[in-house]
C-alpha cells in the first residue's frame, strides 16, 4: 500500500433537488485494497458511488489515481479503469450475454485482448460460457450478478465500484460471489463495496465505513468495526 | 393477373419508399423513445436538394444520391443537438412539440425560398421492358432494388456491428451505457445521421418516380411512413419495413378496386383496426422485465 489513495473523496455532498443523499463524506480507497460501504436504505450509499462515476451532480473533490474527477463524463472514466457495477445490475436484457460482454469491452480496440478477456471471465464465471447466446434477460439473478461483473471485467478495471452485489441472492451464492470478488481483488484489481449485508462484506474488505442519512458515523478496519457495540447492534444483527 | 403483377409492382416501388422513411422514425424512437416529427420534412429537404443539384449543377444520379445523404445526415445531426439535445431530460411530450416546430420551421424554410412547385428533371435514362402486357421500368428497378440493399447494410449495421450493438443497448436502458465506456452522445449522432441519410435518399428516388416536388410534400408521407413504422412495431427495424410495404399494398389494393378518394380512409381505418388488435405493432413486443 502506498500513501497515496487510488480513489480520494473529499467532503462530498450529493442532493436531489431538495432531497440530500450524502452529505460532507470522506474517505480513501487505497490500491489493492477491499474497502466496504455498509448502512440502511436511503443512507446515501448508491449516490456517492454515481457522483463517483459521474453520474450524477455533487459538490466536493473527488480524486482517481491523482486526478480531478470533475466534469468526467462516466464513459471516459471507464478507459481510465473505473468500472461501477450498478444497484440492480443494469443487465441488457434485449442482448446476449456475449453482447452484454462484448459491449462492456467497448473501449478496448485490439480484438486479441478482447478474446483473453472473454476467456478470462469464463475462466471465473464458467456458467456465462454455457448461457453466452442466452438473452440477458432470462438469466437468473444470481447469473445477472455474474454477468454484470463480468462485463466490469472486460473494460480491464482497476478499480470496481459493486453496489450490493448480495441483493435478493440465497446465502450460498453470495458466499459465492464474494468468494470470486476475493480471488478478482488478487489480481491486483481494487474494490469499493456498497453492502448492506455487513457480515458478508467485512468478511472480504479490509476497511470500512458505515453512512447513516448522508454521512459518515463509523470507520475502520473491518475487525475493529465488527467488534464495535454500535455496530453489532445495528448492522450485525446483535 | 397481369393487372395484379403490375399493381404489386407499383405497391413495391412505393412500399421502398415508406419503409426508408419509416426506418429513419423507427431509430430514433428506438432509442430516445421519441418520434422525431421532423423526419418527413427531412424526407423533402433531401428531395430539394436533389433536385438543386441535379437542375443547378447538372449532376447525374450517384453523386447527386450521395451528396444528399451525406448533407442530410449533416443536418439530421445539428437538428438533434440544437432542438433535441438540451431537452433529453424533459419530458418526452416536450420533445415530440419541438419536432413538430423543427418541420413546420423546414416547411416555411423551403417556402421562403421556393415557393413553388418544381419539377425533379431525369437522373438518369429510363429503360421500359415490355412483356406482353406486363411492363418493368429501370427505374422501378433501382428504387425497389436500392432501398432493399439500404435496408439490408442498416440491418448488418444494427444486428452485426459495435455501432448497433450500442444502439439496441441504449434501446433497452440508456442510463447504464456509458458504465459501459460507450460515448451515448456519439452514438445517437449517428442514429440521427443514419436515420435523415436514408431519409435523404427515400427523398431523391420518390421525386424520381413522382417528379412533382413541393415544401409540403413531406407531410403526408411522413405521416404514412410513421404509421407505417408503428404497423411494425416502432422501434423494431425489420418491423418499419415490413409496415411500409403493408401499407402501400393495403394503399395500391384498395385504389385498384376503389375510387382514389376511399385509399387513404380505408387504409388508415384497417392500420388503426390492426392497432386494437395488436397495440404494439406486428413485430413490436411489449417490454417484459425480470426483477
Ligand atoms: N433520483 C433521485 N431523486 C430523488 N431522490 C433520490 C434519488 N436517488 C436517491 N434519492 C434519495 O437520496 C437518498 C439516498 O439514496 P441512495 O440511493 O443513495 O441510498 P442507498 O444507501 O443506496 O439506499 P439503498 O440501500 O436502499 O440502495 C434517499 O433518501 C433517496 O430517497
Ligand atoms: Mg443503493
Amino acid at each position: 500500500m502506498n500513501d497515496t489513495p487510488l480513489l480520494s473523496i473529499k467532503n462530498l455532498n450529493v442532493a436531489y433537488g431538495s432531497v440530500r443523499a450524502v452529505s460532507g463524506i470522506s474517505l480513501d480507497v487505497y490500491e489493492g485494497e477491499i474497502v466496504t460501504l455498509m448502512g440502511a436504505n436511503g443512507a446515501g450509499k448508491s449516490s456517492t458511488l454515481c457522483a463517483i462515476s459521474g453520474l450524477v451532480p455533487y459538490s466536493g473533490a473527488i480524486t482517481y489515481q491523482g486526478q480531478s474527477l470533475r466534469k468526467m463524463s462516466p464513459d471516459r472514466l471507464v478507459g481510465m479503469g473505473m468500472a461501477h457495477v450498478p444497484e440492480g445490475r443494469g443487465i441488457f436484457s434485449n442482448l446476449t450475454v456475449h453482447e452484454n460482454l462484448r459491449l462492456a469491452a467497448w473501449t478496448q480496440k485490439d480484438a486479441g485482448k478482447i478474446r483473453e478477456d472473454f476467456a478470462r471471465v469464463f475462466a471465473l464465471f464458467p456458467r456465462l460460457r454455457d448461457r453466452q447466446r442466452q438473452a440477458g434477460g432470462t438469466l437468473s439473478g444470481g447469473e445477472q450478478q455474474m454477468l454484470a461483473v463480468g462485463r466490469a471485467l472486460m473494460s480491464r478495471a482497476r478499480l470496481l465500484l459493486l453496489d450490493e452485489p448480495s441483493m435478493g441472492l440465497a446465502p450460498v451464492l453470495v458466499r459465492e460471489i464474494f468468494n470470486i470478488l476475493r480471488d478478482i481483488n488478487r489480481t491486483g484489481v481494487t474494490i469499493l463495496l456498497v453492502e448492506q449485508n455487513a457480515n458478508m462484506a467485512l468478511r472480504i474488505a479490509s476497511r470500512g465505513y458505515v453512512l447513516e442519512t448522508g454521512a459518515v458515523v463509523l470507520q475502520g478496519a473491518s475487525e475493529e468495526l465488527r467488534d464495535s457495540p454500535r455496530m453489532r447492534e445495528a448492522y450485525l444483527g446483535g | 393477373m397481369i393487372y395484379f403483377l403490375q399493381q404489386t409492382l407499383n405497391a413495391l416501388q412505393l412500399g421502398s419508399i415508406y419503409a426508408l422513411i419509416a426506418l429513419g422514425y423507427t431509430m430514433v424512437y428506438g432509442i430516445l423513445l421519441m418520434i422525431n416529427f421532423a423526419h418527413g420534412d427531412l424526407f423533402m429537404v433531401g428531395a430539394f436538394l436533389a433536385f438543386a443539384l441535379a437542375t443547378f449543377l447538372g449532376w447525374s444520379f450517384v453523386p447527386t444520391l450521395l451528396a444528399a445523404m451525406i448533407a442530410l445526415a449533416v443536418l439530421g445531426v445539428v437538428i438533434e443537438r440544437l432542438a433535441y439535445k438540451p431537452l433529453r431530460h424533459a419530458p418526452k411530450m416536450s420533445a415530440v412539440i419541438t419536432a413538430l416546430g423543427v418541420g413546420i420551421f423546414l416547411e416555411h424554410l423551403m417556402l421562403a425560398f421556393n415557393p413553388y412547385p418544381r419539377h425533379m428533371p431525369e437522373l438518369m435514362p429510363v429503360h421500359i421492358w415490355t412483356f406482353g402486357q406486363f411492363s418493368i421500368s429501370s427505374l422501378q428497378v433501382l428504387i425497389i432494388g436500392l432501398s432493399v440493399s439500404l435496408m439490408v447494410v442498416l440491418d448488418w449495421v444494427v444486428m452485426k456491428t459495435k455501432l448497433g450493438l450500442a444502439m439496441r443497448a441504449i434501446s433497452w436502458n440508456i442510463k447504464i451505457v456509458p458504465l459501459m465506456g460507450v460515448p451515448v452522445n456519439r452514438v445517437i449522432s449517428a442514429t440521427f445521421a443514419m436515420g435523415a441519410a436514408l431519409g435523404a435518399a427515400a427523398g431523391t428516388l420518390y421525386s424520381m418516380a413522382y417528379p412533382v416536388i413541393d415544401p409540403y410534400m413531406g407531410v403526408m408521407v411522413g405521416w404514412k411512413a410513421f404509421i407505417a413504422a408503428v404497423i411494425g412495431g416502432i422501434g423494431n427495424i425489420r418491423g418499419a419495413v415490413l409496415g411500409g410495404f403493408i401499407l402501400a399494398g393495403v394503399e395500391i389494393g384498395v385504389a385498384a378496386v376503389l375510387p382514389t378518394t376511399f385509399r387513404d380512409f380505408i387504409s388508415f381505418g384497417l392500420l388503426l383496426i390492426l392497432l386494437v388488435v395488436r397495440p404494439h405493432g406486428l413485430l413490436g413486443k411489449p417490454r417484459v422485465e425480470k426483477i
